[in-house]
């Protein structure tokens, strides 16, 4: 008997990751829309208003879980990077690029809502203290690895040179995370951290929370559709692919449930023989 | 907590910011989905014709042994 | 040693040469990446900087006095430990407050006062309701106290 393939490297043959994502990414959006309806009407009608700043620091449900993600989706990214330098997994890359765009949006959402919390709180929209500026590097290593990508025409050495580029970055995102501690910023110290109580009422954090599980839920399912679809232009030529489509054809485009179970059962029949 | 809608809007003067923020936010969420919904739907589209365009070179050509 | 390998310790080498790196360049310039300096460190300096600067602190209770006939204000800014007169003129930020964090751009003159062209609030990570805030109050603690600079 062969010995059975390593179960985390399951995924990363193309073919059962899009039969993953097929069947992961509808509940992912479910997911994040429950979380996020919850996570709105809680951070708009139960939280109470700041007994400083009033109603403006509504904006933190969005500012800080944009934030979070932003520095979380790099160090994926930097992660799948490793991963695609060493071992030249395939999908690795493809997953690095498809979290890209999302870390860019999510990076620059952070900044821009950071701008319109700062200028009725501390009186301006932007100050180079170390917190923001060193999110601003981070969205611009964003841009940089996508336009590495793009300028570059040949897909593999594009991909490895935006790979390095996401390694080199990745030093950032603990400059971002610690910089109000280690200097004086304009930028407040942390409200929530892993060894203490958070500093805020509890509805407040229960917003928070609910708005941070929306957010990475969306994330997941952004970046796992975009793989997907990336996946599919890969190996437009391959047998897998031409099965899949020609199941949906069958099937109807229609009835996508149908042709979710088909390619389930088909991956299951694989793996028995 | 609010007192009627224009309240809610409002935000205690805040209102520009606090609704610039979730708007701006909300409004690239939509169009990153959409961006997305219309590259699978190209590429889907690719796949299909590459598909049709196999089964009727098979069928002019007779199946491949 | 493998192709695997040798790439393996080659991208762990780039990373632990960067984060080395990294670490002696924040650490040489530990004080130019500093956005403000406290009434101490301002205390401390031999002579006086030449170019503006940010001082940070908390607004002394008690110690903001404002024209009657103008906007300008002063007040102290405070370490706790040391404190430095600020004057401004102009409008003040929403959440400038007494015992509240403030950050204020502008030159030191060799009576010590602190001119400002620019003030911004510097708000602390505790978010509460009112309610909590005045219970706290009659607790007899308030808030901001436990900041530190």
């Amino acid at each position: 008997m062969l010995p059975r393939r390593i179960p985390w490297l399951t995924f990363a043959a193309p073919r059962n990751f899009h039969a993953l994502v097929q069947a992961l990414a509808p509940w992912l959006v479910r997911g994040a829309v429950v979380l996020a309806i919850a996570g709105l009407y809680t951070g708009f009608f139960v939280a109470p208003p700041d007994y400083q700043q009033g109603n403006s620091y509504r904006i933190l449900f969005i500012h800080v879980p944009t934030a979070w993600m932003g520095m979380f989706l790099y160090l994926l990214m930097a992660m799948y990077a490793v991963i695609h330098l060493v071992w030249r997994i395939k999908m690795a890359d493809v997953m690095a690029r498809c979290l890209a765009p999302t870390g860019a949006l999510m990076t620059f959402v952070a900044l821009w809502t950071g701008a319109l919390w700062g200028a009725p709180t501390w009186g301006t929209f932007w100050v180079w203290d170390a917190r923001l500026t060193s999110t601003l590097v981070l969205l611009f290593l964003y841009l940089g690895y996508m336009a590495l990508r793009s300028a570059v025409d040949d897909r593999e050495k594009g991909g490895r040179a935006a790979s390095l580029l996401a390694l080199v970055g990745v030093v950032n995102v603990p400059i971002i995370y610690f910089s109000v501690e280690w200097w004086h910023t304009l930028h407040q110290g942390m409200s929530v951290t892993l060894t203490s109580a958070p500093s805020m009422a509890p509805s407040m954090f229960t917003a928070l929370l609910l708005m941070t599980g929306a957010c990475w839920l969306y994330c997941a399912a952004v970046t796992l559709r975009r793989a997907q679809v990336d996946v599919l232009e890969r190996e437009a030529d391959t047998q897998w692919v031409r099965d899949v489509v020609q199941r949906r054809e069958v099937n109807g485009v229609s009835r996508p449930g149908a042709a979710v179970a088909d390619e389930s059962a088909a991956v299951r029949e694989e793996g028995r023989s | 907590m609010w007192d009627g809608v224009g309240d809610f809007i409002a935000m205690g003067g805040h209102g520009p910011y606090v609704w610039g923020s979730y708007g701006v936010f909300a409004a690239l969420l939509i169009a990153e989905v959409l961006l997305l919904g219309r590259q699978r739907r190209r590429t889907r589209a690719m796949l299909v014709r590459r598909c049709r365009r196999q089964v009727a070179a098979q069928s002019h050509w007779g199946p491949e042994s | 040693m493998t192709k695997r390998q040798k790439r393996l310790t080659l991208v762990v080498g780039v990373l632990a040469g960067l984060v080395i790196a990294t670490a002696l360049i924040l650490n040489a310039f530990r004080d130019s990446m500093v956005f403000f300096v406290t009434p101490s460190e301002v205390m401390a300096m031999t002579e006086l900087p030449e170019r503006k600067f940010r001082i940070g602190g908390l607004v002394e209770s008690g110690s903001v006095v404002r024209a009657d006939d103008s906007a300008k204000v002063s007040f102290r800014v405070t370490d706790t430990a040391r404190s430095v007169v600020v004057t401004y003129d102009g409008i003040l930020p929403d959440l400038f407050r007494e015992g509240q964090g403030v950050v204020a751009e502008g030159w030191i003159d060799t009576e010590g006062t602190f001119h400002a062209d620019k003030v911004l609030a510097r708000h602390d990570e505790e978010y509460m309701p009112a309610e909590a805030q005045a219970a706290i109050e009659r607790a007899g603690h308030p808030p901001g106290a436990g900041q530190e600079y």
